[in-house]
């Protein structure tokens, strides 16, 4: 059967002011009628560069097609006049955006760009378009399609949006749709219901999907196939199963093996890919991988590899035939939502850690933000971003944060070292009454409390080199001078894994994993006794992340480190993790040994964030606790428990009765009238 | 939304009095007397001057002073010129129309060849035509205008004689300084507008526009036009406070009637009640384009509207 | 967009937007850019040591030579005191250059004091600045320094004085959105979080980091500065010396105008040349420290 989408030794430059940029290089690629192919890749991979280049996309980019083809069932792409061109997009294929928030023009309503839209394509009265754009605003799951369409970008949620944009997508029926990391930039669980919904409509539709994505936990969702894209080049590609089963590539391995952080015990390093990725203005000679692989011989430093077939798959590596091509992902391990026994070493260093003494101690803290409001005087309207929140960390241990965007996680880092006052609540930190201190008095107390930023790129003064930076704690508390002061910076440097001779250097001239180590040494700088790790991975490529929490688990042994780590991707969080507080608007609903919240999680709520981890193994695809619906965000204090909304147990005492954080089962406590336990 | 629009009129109405205050009290600060300019002080008997200075009010202390002007103010008196000794505000009303006129036809030609410019620069990229608006645009913001006041007489009346060299009656002696005014203004817009424009275009709204098969001409001025339309308001806004002030420099190159005329020639004989009444009139008229550029903006922007809506209830967001 | 963003990592840093660089192509730019720099060394030379450039002393009239046509003896031609008009412009500079750079000076630091202020201090403080600046907005710049002008006399300091009050309202907003949107950065909160003072962080991160389009803005401004300047002495309010300065030269040559185009004409073309050049130098700087098209500040 001809593939519906052909790609053939497509390969395409950038104009820049630096020279031309082979961002693409020979990339080969097919998808079939109703077939669902992921491109898999980390930033700078080139896999948007290919999807837009599907579209034609990229002359507005100073980017141009120098080699190969691209054809639509048979139609020559790269042949086609502009207007041609223009006949095909959004009717035949159409694509969806990373960004929803931004994929929209913000001045025109909903129904005015989906209308327009159809009109383009499609000979239709503009009732009839109207009709058929709320038809599609309702089958993309889109609660009241007639005021969505009335509504302006500014007013939807993300998800909604790209619901939205879904359906704007479909409006001409098109033969493939091209989605460029549609769910990047939501919330765990609305990006599992967008997979579902793009997932069902692929097939009611009848269309071909072709997915961009970083995620392997996306692709093992979607994909039929996937393709994993390296420094604009394809270094493997196979049937999803056959893929997650036996990758074959080194890079495929290393990538699987980070980006599901398999069930390990904690302690234990996790499999990292060293290195950065490549700039494409200066990519390695012969294999582009090889700087960062275990296996390269001289060969690979020496020449490319070609292309050749295993079973089913393709694979660019001269050592392909001889690695062994097993899953990173041994396949009698269970899946992850119903992982393992209680029993080793991960029990017994917790049962230690709880018998530590508490090193931070929060009751009843509250958060509240004003709203701007119209006029002086008026009783201002408040947002409260935490809302009674209690609970203790203890010396030496790893407090996992979890929660989806706006459920108050960062607040509530922010507000433990005292960035921001809370609006009620008192906070110890050993002995010291943190909220009744005075400012000279926190200055001196920041020495023992420390915060890794989330942001590489925003946390570091631009200004600044290396050593300026990591000098700057040692200047407001040591007053180290000259050489001593330059002996410390190098030491801690070295603690990070980052050769001293970077002093004189500036954040830009770093990658985000670089950056994201100096924002380590300046938190360790001072060898404080707790630290805030905000999202510290979550900028990071996959195949850094691991890097960076292999790092702070050695920091935490060597210096005996507390944390409290925030993040959203869960298998993280459980992977550093001793006991984990999850975190859902404002309120902690459940805490508890990590193990055991994934093993059993108590309340609905933690059950539905887990459900919603990808996991690697395609055939693994039972969704027990499909949670619909979105967070709601409304000054408004919803009676009762906040997540009945969305509870598929609620009760009416739940409506009636807030429930309070209780004790369930030894370490485990959950805020609910109907625990799962 | 009805909250919103009295709050902004309030807060104007402090603005317009807060800068007839400033004025007064500049004016009072500085050093210079309005009986200089009234009569030869030194040929003058001290009495007289006394009687005079105690009729005019200024022998008072300041915030008598100033409590009489607002007092005078609300009746609808804004004093009478020490030098014509004609009442302030009929004066004003009297030299408006052709300043007026001015203003609008240049601030039409700064709009129209602005915005054309602007916009076709910023979609033909690198152009001939980029490479025109980019020069207007320079030469905007640095050709001092009664220079090019000057060059447009020198050819367009004295050497070629197609237009009248002065006067204020007809299109004919509105041609020159409007040109002048227009075309400067013109040159401040395309900078503006030809940025906005670029900066939308590389919004990623733009490329989805594109992917759903648009035509150029539906991105470009459908979507692309009307989001860089936003912040180049402001600008407009500014520019037509602009083309105000101009008038005082062109009234006096083309030897105009007209409201700047009258207030420089005040300015320079310190005659203070016409002054404080023109600026009082700037005020206003600054404070009004204000207004219409923020109905403007949520016009234009439905964001604006939102926001508005929600400080009005106070409520949900998103 | 984030896929661009990576682009520019992937090179290492800037660059790479290869739509939006707002400046002419890089070729025929430079050149500009050189001319500018020559234009404006010329004129500050002018300003420093007139008495070497100019071939007659300013004062000099010849009753022989009385409005000359340009000529080989007199490029510009001379004036109605039979003054020669290219000496009159080359000892006209230093008052024109000295009225814009002194008064930004003076307009950008005020002006940027109350906005860094406002912004960073925020609260009542603000609020207050800031009707400050508004009300000091409404008043046209040209009508505000007129006034004031006239109000304090003829005197080279005065003029000063005059156009710098015009220029504070600009630079104070710039400021304090500058201030504002910066100490939001997530940058600043993490030198907070390791104990450096709330004065420590303005002065070390907040204003280093906040002053370049400003930078931008006093140069732009210079020009705009100039115009007023000389549209100040144009209007019969300027420095009133032995020797005019350009706006004053323009006034005085208009009665002539008539009968001798270039006693108007080429001070104008003075002023238009140095206000363009230093735009010209601004605009150059604006591409330069535009940190859009840096890939270091996101």
């Amino acid at each position: 059967m001809k593939p519906l989408l052909d790609i053939q030794r497509l390969s395409v430059d950038f104009n820049t002011k630096r020279g031309v940029l082979h961002a693409l290089h020979e990339v080969s690629l097919t998808i079939k009628a109703g077939e669902a192919v992921c491109l898999v890749g980390e930033s700078g991979s080139g896999k948007t560069i290919a999807s837009k280049a599907v579209m034609r996309l990229l002359g507005h980019e100073n980017g141009s097609i120098v080699n190969g083809r691209i054809a639509l069932s048979g139609l020559d792409l790269n042949s086609l006049t502009q207007s041609e061109l223009r006949a095909v997009r959004g009717k035949r294929m159409a694509m969806i955006f990373q960004e929803p928030m931004a994929a929209f023009d913000p001045v025109y309503t909903i129904g005015y760009q989906l209308v327009e839209t159809i009109r383009r394509h499609e000979s239709m009265s503009k009732s009839a378009a109207r009709k058929h754009a709320a038809s599609l605003l309702g089958r993309v799951g889109i609660p009241e399609p007639e005021l969505c369409m009335k509504q302006y970008p500014g007013e939807l949620s993300g998800g909604m949006l790209q619901r939205a944009m879904i359906a704007m997508a479909l409006s001409c029926g098109p033969e493939l749709l091209i989605a460029d990391e549609p769910t990047t930039a939501l919330d765990m669980t609305i990006q599992a219901q967008i997979l579902r919904l793009l997932k069902e409509l692929q097939k009611e539709f009848g269309m071909a999907l072709f997915l961009i994505t970083h995620d392997f936990g996306v692709a093992a969702r979607v994909a039929d196939r996937i393709a994993v894209m390296y420094a604009g080049r394809i270094v493997e590609q196979a049937p999803a199963q056959e893929l997650f089963a036996r990758p074959r590539h080194p890079y495929t391995r290393g990538l699987i093996e980070s980006a599901f952080m398999p069930d390990r015990e904690r302690g234990e390093k996790l499999p990292a890919i060293p290195g950065s990725i490549p700039n494409l203005n200066a990519l390695p000679e012969g294999c582009v991988f090889h700087p960062r692989c275990l296996h390269a011989t001289d060969r690979c430093r020496v020449s490319e590899p070609p292309t050749v077939s295993f079973s089913g798959s393709e694979v660019a590596c001269w050592h392909a035939s001889e690695l062994p091509g097993v899953s990173p992902m041994p396949e009698s391990r269970p899946p992850l939502s119903e992982s393992g026994g209680a029993g080793g070493t991960g029990w017994g260093r917790m049962h230690a850690a709880s018998e530590g003494e508490d090193l931070f101690r929060v009751e009843g803290l509250y958060k509240d933000y004003p709203l701007r409001s119209g006029l002086p005087g008026r009783p201002r309207a408040h947002i409260r971003a935490v809302d009674g929140v209690s609970f203790t960390i203890r010396q030496g241990e790893t407090l996992g944060l979890v929660g989806e965007s706006g459920s108050g996680k960062s607040t509530l880092g922010r507000l433990l070292l005292r960035l921001e006052p809370a609006t009620a609540g008192t906070l110890f930190f050993q002995d010291t009454n943190l909220t009744g201190i005075g400012a000279s008095k926190l200055r001196r107390m920041r020495k023992d409390m420390q915060m890794i930023f989330q942001d590489p790129y925003g946390s570091l003064d631009p200004r600044w080199n290396v050593g300026e930076l990591v000098g700057e704690p040692l200047d407001v508390h040591l007053r180290l001078k000259g050489a001593d002061k330059k002996e410390r910076i190098e030491e801690i440097l070295a603690a990070v894994g980052l050769d001293p001779s970077v002093m004189n250097r500036y954040p830009h001239e770093f990658s985000g994993g670089q950056r994201q180590r100096i924002g380590i040494a300046r938190a360790i700088a001072l060898n404080p006794k707790f630290v805030v790790a905000d999202e510290a991975v979550s900028a990071l490529d996959v195949s850094v992340q691991a890097q960076i929490v292999n790092l702070l688990q050695d920091l935490q042994k060597k210096m005996g480190l507390t944390y409290l780590f925030i993040g959203h991707g869960l298998h993280v969080v459980r992977h550093i993790s001793d006991r984990i507080a999850v975190m859902h608007q404002g309120r902690i609903v459940e805490i508890s040994p990590s193990r055991q919240l994934f093993r059993r999680p108590a309340h609905p709520y933690t059950r539905a964030l887990i459900a919603s981890i990808p996991h690697p193994d395609p055939q693994v695809q039972a969704e027990p606790d499909r949670m619909d619906g979105e967070p709601l965000f409304s000054t408004r204090t919803l009676s009762g428990c906040r997540f009945r909304m969305r509870c598929p147990l609620a009760t009416d005492r739940c409506r009636e009765e807030r429930p309070e954080l209780r004790r369930l089962d030894g370490e485990q406590y959950a805020a609910c009238h109907n625990p799962l336990l | 939304m009805v909250r919103v629009v009295i709050g902004r009129i309030v807060s104007s109405l402090l603005v317009v009095v807060s800068s007839s205050v400033l004025v007064f009290v500049i004016m009072y600060l500085l050093p210079g007397d309005p009986i200089d300019s009234m009569v030869n002080v030194a040929a003058t008997p001290p009495e007289v001057i006394a009687s005079l200075r105690h009729q005019l009010g200024v022998d008072k202390p300041l915030p008598q002073q100033l409590a009489d002007y607002f007092g005078k103010l609300l009746r609808g008196d804004l004093g009478t010129s020490l030098l014509t000794s004609e009442p302030v505000l009929p004066k004003i009303a009297a030299q408006l129309p052709p300043t007026l006129e001015l203003a609008a036809v240049s601030l039409a030609i700064a709009l129209i060849v602005g915005l054309a410019l602007g916009v076709l620069s910023a979609i033909h990229r690198n152009g001939p035509i980029d490479w025109i608006a980019r020069f207007v645009g320079l030469l905007g913001i640095s050709m001092p205008n009664f220079w090019s006041g000057i060059l447009l007489l020198l050819v367009f009346s004295i050497r070629l004689g197609w237009f009248p060299a002065m006067g204020s009656d007809g299109w004919r002696t509105l041609a020159l300084p409007s040109l002048t005014l227009g075309l400067i203004g013109a040159g401040f817009l395309v900078r503006i507008v030809r940025n906005s424009m670029l900066e939308v275009m590389s919004e990623p709204y733009i490329v989805m526009l594109r992917a759903k098969g648009l035509t150029e001409r539906a991105v470009m001025y459908r979507h692309a036009l009307r989001n860089a339309l936003i912040p180049a308001i402001t600008v407009i806004g500014l520019l037509a406070g602009d083309m105000l002030a101009g008038t005082v420099v062109m009234e006096t190159v083309f030897a105009r009637q007209g409201i700047g005329r009258m207030i420089s020639d005040a300015i320079l004989s310190k005659d203070m009640p016409v002054v404080q009444g023109v600026i009082l009139f700037s005020a206003v008229v600054y404070v009004v384009i204000n207004l219409l550029v923020d109905l403007s903006y949520s016009w234009i922007d439905p964001r604006v509207r939102l926001r508005h809506r929600t400080a009005d209830t106070g409520g949900a967001i998103r | 967009m984030r896929e661009r963003l990576n682009l520019n990592i992937m090179l290492g840093k800037r660059e790479l937007r290869p739509y939006r660089t707002g400046g002419l192509r890089p070729r025929s730019y430079n050149v500009l850019l050189i001319a500018a720099a020559a234009a404006i060394a010329w004129f500050a030379g002018c300003a420093i040591a007139p008495d070497w450039l100019a071939p007659y002393p300013p004062t000099e009239m010849s009753s022989d030579s009385l409005m000359q046509p340009p000529s080989w003896a007199h490029p510009f031609g001379t004036d109605y005191f039979g003054r020669d008009v290219l000496s009159l412009v080359v000892y006209g500079s230093r008052d024109s250059l000295f009225i814009g750079v002194a008064s930004i000076l003076i307009g950008g630091l005020a002006g940027g004091a109350i906005g860094a202020i406002s912004g960073y201090i925020g609260g009542l403080t603000d609020a207050v600045f800031m009707r400050a600046v508004d009300v000091l907005m409404t008043i046209p710049g040209v009508l505000l320094a007129l006034a004031v002008a006239s109000a304090l006399g003829p005197s080279l300091f005065n003029m000063v004085a005059a156009v710098s009050l015009g220029t504070i309202p600009g630079f104070a907003r710039l400021m304090r959105g500058q201030t504002l949107g910066i100490k939001n950065r997530p940058y600043i909160v993490a030198s907070r979080s390791v104990g450096v003072t709330r004065f420590g962080i303005y002065w070390k991160h907040v204003l280093p980091n906040s002053l370049s389009p400003l930078v931008v803005m006093a140069t732009l401004g210079i020009g705009g500065s100039i115009l007023t300047g000389s549209g100040l002495s144009f209007l019969g309010v300027g420095v009133l010396k032995e020797i005019p300065d350009w706006g004053e030269l323009l006034s005085q040559g208009r009665s002539y105008l008539t009968v001798a185009w270039w006693i108007c004409t080429f001070p104008g073309l003075a002023i238009a040349l140095l206000v363009l050049s230093v735009n010209v130098i601004g605009d150059w700087l604006r591409d330069r420290l535009d940190p859009r098209r840096r890939g270091e500040a996101n």
